[in-house]
């Protein structure tokens, strides 16, 4: 059976990995490739690395180090942030990432999924969306979750599968850095309405919250950081409890 | 040892070559003729849409020269699927080695593509020597090869189908052994010890 896959969030800045708590505050938690090699070796089924660079130069320093976890990294890993055009996302395919995900850029301008589709294939089109809940609505927001839009998470949601998205990265801002949980009902929504993969993101505290988003979200993925960068659940181990509960995951 | 990965355009080929390489070996790229048909072992990859990549080999007229090759040759994800007679993607006729063809999955049953690690089973080839029944390994494809007589491993994804193919000195896997973790390195050992 497919299994549900458990993917450790790695932010970069500078060729540094940092996690934001609610998007701000940032901590350092170390050498990305390090970290994804033990990672890799601890159980992780994929990776993504998240470029949160202001500038230009600093992302020439996140392909040099696409192209090292490439090379020292056994399992698939997306990479996302600042990716505008299809050049950008040539350049990362070439340096051997498996997949990009595009945020803002596709909102600004969706074509740019309908382009990125047709030249490499859905398969390595992840479109991440970071919504927030305001009076009962899903709102999308923009920029890292810094700036609200009109759209609405499902209305956008079924717009990109349409486009050709391969799968969603859908953060929760009311949930992302709270550790109190996924967003389940949200997700379960969104994989019940869409035909292509949904991974949960924002909320995971705890080993629970993993079970419940994969029973209760009916999410194909879930994505997390700072628990797992600073030790609070061992992969292994969550794997093991996701098993417990008749999760098929791969141990 | 020589090996070498037939470059012809399609697709994010570093990564089997890094995978090579972790395991000790350095694979060329290549899409010369004459390179091709000296090597000791060929690796025949491919990701992305099957028409395009079925041109961008007859470009080369790699169309012609692959199925003549004597040496044991990988076919990987879209590259085992251009080994067969035919896709329903593009609806693209293949190289013809595996007489078979490729369908679409339909996605009443389950998303497509199916993305993520599944499980391979009934192992019939020295290609899994010490894999185990049951390993898990990396696929993300929406088109799958019907269980067949050259099938050498199978996978469940609704319905039960081919991720493995062998005829004579071809070798074909719908999943991606250089994303596999140590499992999918160990069958890129076992190619090379073939």
């Amino acid at each position: 059976m497919l299994t549900k896959r458990i993917i450790p969030c790695l932010d970069i800045k500078n060729g540094r990995t940092v996690k934001g708590v609610n998007f701000v505050n940032l901590r350092d938690a170390g050498d990305p490739v390090v970290l994804a090699k033990q990672y890799a070796r601890n159980g992780a089924d994929e990776l993504v690395f998240l470029d949160i660079s202001a500038t230009q130069e600093a992302r020439k320093t996140t392909r040099d180090m696409v192209l090292k976890v490439a090379e020292q990294v056994n399992i698939p890993f997306t990479v996302g942030g600042g990716i505008s055009s299809v050049e950008d996302v040539d350049i990362l395919l070439k340096n051997g990432a498996d997949k990009v995900s595009v945020n803002s850029s596709a909102i600004k301008r969706p074509d740019l999924i309908n382009e990125l589709a047709n030249k490499f294939g859905s398969q390595c089109v992840v479109v991440a969306i970071d919504a927030k809940q305001l009076e009962g609505k899903w709102k999308v927001h923009l920029a890292g979750g810094s700036i609200p839009t009109n759209l609405d998470l499902f209305e956008w949601a079924r717009e990109v599968e349409q486009r050709g998205a391969g799968e969603i990265l859908f953060t929760s801002m009311n949930h992302d850095g709270t550790k109190n949980g996924f967003a389940n009902e949200a997700l379960s929504n969104l994989s019940q309405e869409l035909r292509i993969p949904i991974i949960a993101s924002g909320g995971a505290g705890s080993k629970q919250h993993f079970v419940d988003a994969f029973k209760k979200g009916k999410a194909d993925a879930a994505l997390a950081a700072s628990v797992f960068h600073f030790g609070d659940i061992p992969i292994k181990d969550l794997k093991q409890e996701l098993k417990n509960n008749n999760i098929e995951v791969r141990l | 040892m020589k090996v070498v990965i037939i470059d012809y355009g399609a697709g994010n080929i570093k990564s089997v070559q890094f995978a090579f390489k972790r395991i000790g070996l350095d694979a060329a790229l290549s899409k010369d003729s004459g390179t091709i048909q000296q090597a000791d072992k060929l690796v025949f990859p491919g990701v992305g849409e099957a028409s395009s990549a079925m041109k961008k080999l007859k470009e080369s007229q790699l169309d012609l020269i692959i199925p003549k090759l004597k040496q044991p040759v990988l076919g990987i994800c879209l590259g085992m699927q251009l080994m067969c007679n035919k896709t329903e993607e593009g609806n693209t006729k293949g190289l013809g080695i595996f007489d078979v063809s490729v369908k679409k999955f339909s996605n009443q049953l389950n998303k497509v593509p199916q993305m993520g690690w599944n499980n391979v089973f009934d192992l019939k080839s020295k290609l899994f020597s010490n894999i185990n029944e049951q390993e898990y390994m990396y696929l993300v494809h929406s088109y799958y090869v019907e269980q067949c007589e050259y099938e050498i491993a199978s996978t469940n994804y609704g319905v039960n189908y081919a991720s493995a193919l062998q005829k004579d000195n071809f070798y074909g896997v719908q999943f991606h052994p250089e994303k596999s973790s140590a499992a999918g390195e160990k069958i890129l050992k076992n190619f090379i010890e073939l």
